[in-house]
């Protein structure tokens, strides 16, 4: 059976003009500029079974984004390769795009549109039935507690839960294999971040959909995740269940904020 | 035997999930109107005094300049609503932070591109014909002997080579999420200046006059006039037809060429989008 997720030695660098505004970064922009390399990713590997929900935890800027949108093709790596369910994201591009589905920290709607019609238009983008669509989304926004009369209502007057709900259901509603999650409860009130969570584990149980989920919530990852890689400056420098980097890491009874601390020497709050 | 017939099948089931698909993008551009609705009612509001101000310069001569102005601001209004509904198409969804999802979506390039045309020529012919009704009623214009037939047969083809260049522009935001837009204004107004809109070609300086004649709202306009002004029979305008489709024809495949290519740029280079 095949892997739900291979990343094979996927390395991404970006490059930045070092110059800044005005008329004269411009003109130097215009001529090649000064470019400044950033290793977003280096040299990154892992599998993903069917049905795991697979965590990556790091800081700001470690890369998890970057990680998230090669799988979902949306970037480009510079090395490696990525397969989904055995497919090769950057040449099979139109089948992996029918199994998966993304939800990033901002929530990238219309804004002047309401949840029903935002949600209708990724509907018919993925050929989903205009019924079922709708089936779907009232049964997805109704466990995630969203109330009917919110449907309707432009999402810019929703407040930043509620369309977090809203591109969770927006994810399921086309049934994805595989359901990426790019840091779906961050800047979430509690209560809002509880359900979030409790739904993902519901929709693996369910469904068995695959989840990758990005995060610098140690709680969550802890709670949510069978296994977790843990990302620094593009490196994963740790790779295990839960338990087991605490085991190896830390204090088996400790969190994974001592794990952090004991691999890169760094405090996790200080690199945020 | 069978399976050809399997695979006919096939094909026709793939080209109708497409259909739906492009059916997206003029859905959810319909109720984005609706949503803007009174910007809607005040950008078609000074269409129409812009073209009536633009007639009533005509008023003081004769009735012929009238129509002739009024040609040229009626088709420059549609011309214009096609390529920057198209052009725009990305920048609009780069502004809005949707980039990424519908590039994300199981849906070829080609039927992305095409739902966002079909949007603009509906788009286009809904607020054209709004307007003219408001010159027609305003200018009590009489078009005894004009053939009107020849006149849309023109707007039509000249759609598809509008939809060309929007093409070719709409790729620009891809390459510079800031410069992107702005260039497409600058492409417009080029085409505004030497297309003949308001005046024949000939005025223009001997070194402008080369943008003229690869201008395909040039040609649009010359046929229109000719149908309109003279009635000259839809035979007849076959040179500009000609000259209209060969534009869309090759600008097109270009547009879509160079989309694709500007995709795969932004892919690589984290252009698309970055935050989040
Ligand atoms: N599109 C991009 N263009 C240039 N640099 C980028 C781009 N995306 C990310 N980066 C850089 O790559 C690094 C990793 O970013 P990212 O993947 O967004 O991290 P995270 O999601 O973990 O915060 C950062 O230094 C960031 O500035
Ligand atoms: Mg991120």
């Amino acid at each position: 059976m095949d892997k739900a997720l291979r990343c094979l030695g996927v390395t991404k660098v970006f490059y930045e003009h070092e110059s800044g505004g005005g008329a004269l970064g411009f003109i130097r922009g215009l001529m090649g500029g000064v470019k400044k390399q950033v290793v977003a990713l280096q040299d990154i590997s892992f599998e993903v079974s069917a049905g795991e929900i697979f965590g990556v935890l790091g800081p700001n800027g470690s890369g998890k984004s970057t990680l998230i949108r090669i799988i979902a093709t949306l970037l480009i790596p510079d090395a490696g390769e990525v397969y989904v369910f055995g497919h090769n994201v950057q040449t099979e591009r139109l089948l992996v795009r029918r199994l998966i589905n993304r939800v990033s920290v901002d929530a990238a709607f219309f804004k002047k549109l309401s949840a029903l019609e935002n949600l209708s238009y990724a509907a018919r983008l993925y050929g989903v039935q205009g019924s079922t669509a709708r089936a779907r989304m009232r049964e997805t926004l109704r466990r995630l507690g969203l109330a009917e009369e919110k449907l309707t209502v432009p999402l810019e007057d929703l407040s930043r839960g509620m369309q977090q709900k809203v591109a969770v259901a927006r994810a399921l509603l086309t049934e994805p294999a595989l359901l990426l999650l790019d840091e779906p409860t961050t800047g979430l009130d509690p209560k809002s971040k509880r359900e979030v969570q409790e739904f993902v584990l519901e929709v693996r149980e369910k469904r068995g959909t695959t989840v990758v989920l990005t995060s610098h919530d140690m709680q969550e990852v802890d709670r949510l995740c069978d296994r977790v890689a843990i990302l620094d400056r593009g490196r994963i420098v740790a790779l295990d269940t839960p338990r087991g980097l605490k085991e190896k890491f830390g204090r088996p009874e400790g969190t994974l904020e001592d794990v952090f601390f004991a691999l890169t020497g760094k405090d996790w709050e200080e690199d945020r | 035997m069978m399976s050809r017939m399997l695979g006919t099948g096939q094909g026709l089931a793939h080209v109708m999930a497409e259909a739906r698909a492009s059916y997206a993008f003029v859905e959810r551009n319909f109720n984005l109107v609706k949503r803007y609705f009174n910007w809607e009612v005040v950008f078609l509001f000074y269409n129409i005094i812009n073209t009536l101000t633009i007639g009533l310069i005509g008023v003081g001569q004769d009735e012929r300049t009238v129509l002739y102005l009024v040609i040229g601001a009626l088709l420059w209004g549609y011309l214009s609503v096609i390529f920057f509904e198209v052009s725009q198409s990305i920048s609009w969804e780069r502004w809005e932070g949707t980039i990424e999802y519908t590039f994300m979506a199981p849906v070829r390039r080609l039927t992305h591109l095409l739902g966002m045309c079909l949007f603009a020529i509906a788009y286009g012919v809904i607020r054209t014909a709004i307007v003219l009704v408001a010159v027609v009623l305003f200018f009590d214009l009489s078009l005894k002997g004009a053939n009107l037939f020849g006149a849309l047969l023109m707007l039509l083809v000249s759609s598809v080579s509008f939809i060309g260049l929007g093409l070719v522009t709409a790729v620009l935001p891809l390459m510079s999420p800031e410069r992107g837009s702005q260039g497409a204004h600058i492409v417009q107004g080029i085409i505004l200046l030497v297309s003949g809109v308001y005046y024949d070609i000939s005025v223009l300086p001997a070194w402008l006059r080369p943008l003229a004649y690869i201008s395909p709202a040039t040609y649009t306009l010359e046929g229109a006039r000719l149908a309109l002004l003279d009635g000259v029979g839809t035979l007849a305008l076959w040179p500009y037809v000609l000259k209209v489709l060969v534009i869309g024809v090759v600008s097109i495949p270009l547009g879509l060429a160079i989309f694709s290519w500007g995709e795969r740029h932004a892919m690589r280079t984290g252009k698309l989008k970055r935050s989040g």
